[in-house]
């Protein structure tokens, strides 16, 4: 009887197991099934390299790079906004502040990661947007910088919370070797701790990058939708999250822009999956 | 009589509430080796890593009394301890070099002291890797990753990477502890080869080791120093019953 529950219960188990990847899987081959098709209507170079899209003119033109290289514009600036503040922030928690501080600014950063991101987008275009066309004299503050900022508001958590922990877990032998031999502070963090963190803090920007690259609703608020090549991070543009947002309720099932939206979800999906495996391999190479 | 390196009265450490030395009153000369025994939890370890104050790492540790290197209080306020720490070095229990190559272990130490002599940095690299007797070993080897070295030669390279920067002191807390025997033997007689030009003061439960290596001995237990003098007196003719008990092996 015994022998029998233990069957069934490490058989329920298998089964939720086996239904995560069971599911990703799924996705994936929906995405590829809805999305392939595109592909009988333009060439993948077209649909990768391609300079408009104009999915509802006739014929439609569904060029993405506009998109690509608006995500990868929006996603740069945040992630050069959010690099140093992030790892500054977690050298700070992690070796300088005082406990009390130490725990007052861990919370404030759960709580930063706690504002659901239609809300960050609301507030950014209330305050940012004004604020980025009054400082630089742009005809609208609804512009690639403006997304920049408001993203690295919310890469800045997983930066911290990871590159914090990974500056935790150097053995405290390292620090007292560098103290011993007459380092100071500054120098055994930079020379010692941060190389020794490397891995990880690597880890978390890739993952803090990753959430920036997913993110839709934001970014969607704050860039201005302008499906053109960017010229600057003082222009609008459009993500590649937020055009499928936007445009999903209006393409008709089945029609060649409904395919081209599912390419573009195949195209997010590996951008995402290449930097959750990069981030992987660091956080494995720590250990 | 040699002039004491550090002149230590009524000398009290804490963690917090518990206080782990309770008055200590000793005299530690120049260019000799004094060794430190007790039992586990004596304070051993507390004493030697206050002299370098490498436990001010540790929260709420807190040490009292005169602590004088050289006739200055090393815990008076206008201390620059970043200095003091490099004028005494230390090796610690468990080897614990920086995940870089050999050579970067060192030259690591030179250039935080501002060191940027290329020519300058490989000599005094060459220079203490042969006064720590291990250049031998690793002369051909020197951009390989520290970590992959063995124990002992670890060790080495963490006494190698201390005379570096020339200090004037050196603080071994139990440096042979995590080491096989071989290894032990090396270490010991590279102490017995410095002891020539620096004063070193050795953190050991190991009481032969203690015997080979000091010429002074200090007994500790529970916080108190209840023996000091020649090692050779102390493990012959204890004038203590307690420290006869530990050094003949009936505690500890």
């Amino acid at each position: 009887m015994r022998k029998f529950k233990e069957f069934i219960i490490e058989k329920l188990i298998l089964i939720c197991g086996i239904a995560s990847i069971f599911f990703v899987a799924l996705i994936f081959l929906f995405l590829l099934k809805e999305g392939l098709a595109v592909f009988n209507i333009v060439s993948p170079f077209q649909f990768l390299f391609g300079k408009s899209w104009y999915p509802i003119s006739d014929p439609p033109q569904l060029g993405i790079l506009p998109l690509i290289l608006g995500s990868l514009l929006v996603t740069l600036g945040a992630a050069i906004i959010s690099i140093p503040i992030g790892v500054g922030c977690a050298i700070y928690i992690a070796e300088v502040a005082p406990l009390k501080i130490k725990e007052v600014l861990k919370a404030g950063i759960e709580l930063l990661a706690a504002i659901p991101s239609v809300v960050l987008g609301f507030i950014g275009m209330v305050t940012l947007v004004p604020l980025v066309k009054n400082i630089f004299h742009l005809p609208t503050g609804l512009t690639a910088l403006s997304g920049s900022i408001m993203l690295a508001f919310m890469a800045m958590p997983t930066i911290v919370s990871i590159a914090e922990d990974a500056l935790y877990s150097v053995p405290k032998n390292y620090k007292e070797g560098a103290f011993a031999l007459g380092a100071t502070h500054w120098q055994t963090i930079y020379r010692v701790m941060l190389p020794a963190a490397s891995s990880g803090i690597l880890a978390a920007v890739m993952l803090g990058i990753g959430r920036v690259i997913g993110e839709t609703m934001a970014v969607m608020m704050i860039t201005g939708n302008a499906a053109v090549l960017p010229q600057s991070i003082f222009v609008p543009v459009r993500t590649l999250t937020a055009t499928i947002a936007a445009e999903m309720g209006e393409a008709v099932v089945g029609g060649e822009h409904y395919f081209a939206l599912f390419a573009i979800g195949i195209v997010l999906f590996i951008i995402s999956f290449a930097i959750n495996v990069t981030a992987d391999f660091f956080l494995h190479k720590r250990q | 009589m040699q002039n004491p390196t550090f002149e230590i009265k009524a000398m009290r450490a804490s963690y917090g509430a518990k206080e782990v030395l309770k008055g200590i009153d000793i005299n530690i000369l120049s260019n000799s080796v004094t060794a430190i025994i007790g039992p586990s939890g004596c304070g051993k370890s507390t004493f030697i890593r206050s002299l370098n104050r490498i436990n001010d790492l540790i929260p709420n540790f807190h040490a009292s009394g005169d602590i004088l290197y050289r006739g200055e209080d090393i815990y008076s306020g206008d201390v620059d301890v970043v200095d003091l720490r490099r004028r005494i070095g230390m090796v610690f229990q468990k080897p614990n070099p920086f995940p870089k190559s050999i050579y970067d272990n060192i030259a690591y130490v030179l250039r935080v002291h501002g060191f940027d002599m290329r020519e300058m940095i490989d000599e005094i690299v060459e220079k203490s890797l042969r006064k720590a007797a291990l250049w031998d070993e690793v002369k051909d080897n020197l951009k390989q990753n520290a970590l992959t070295l063995s124990g002992g030669q670890q060790q080495r390279l963490c006494i190698a990477r201390t005379l570096a920067i020339e200090p004037e002191v050196l603080l071994f807390d139990e440096p042979c502890s995590a080491l096989d025997p071989i290894s032990t033997a090396k270490v010991e007689e590279l102490i017995h080869q410095l002891k020539q030009n620096y004063t070193i003061v050795i953190v050991t439960h190991n009481m032969q080791q203690a015997a080979r290596v000091s010429d002074h001995s200090a007994f500790f237990l529970m916080g108190e120093l209840i023996e000091f003098g020649k090692t050779q007196d102390i493990f012959t003719k204890p004038v203590d019953a307690r420290t006869e008990a530990y050094i003949t092996g009936r505690f500890g």
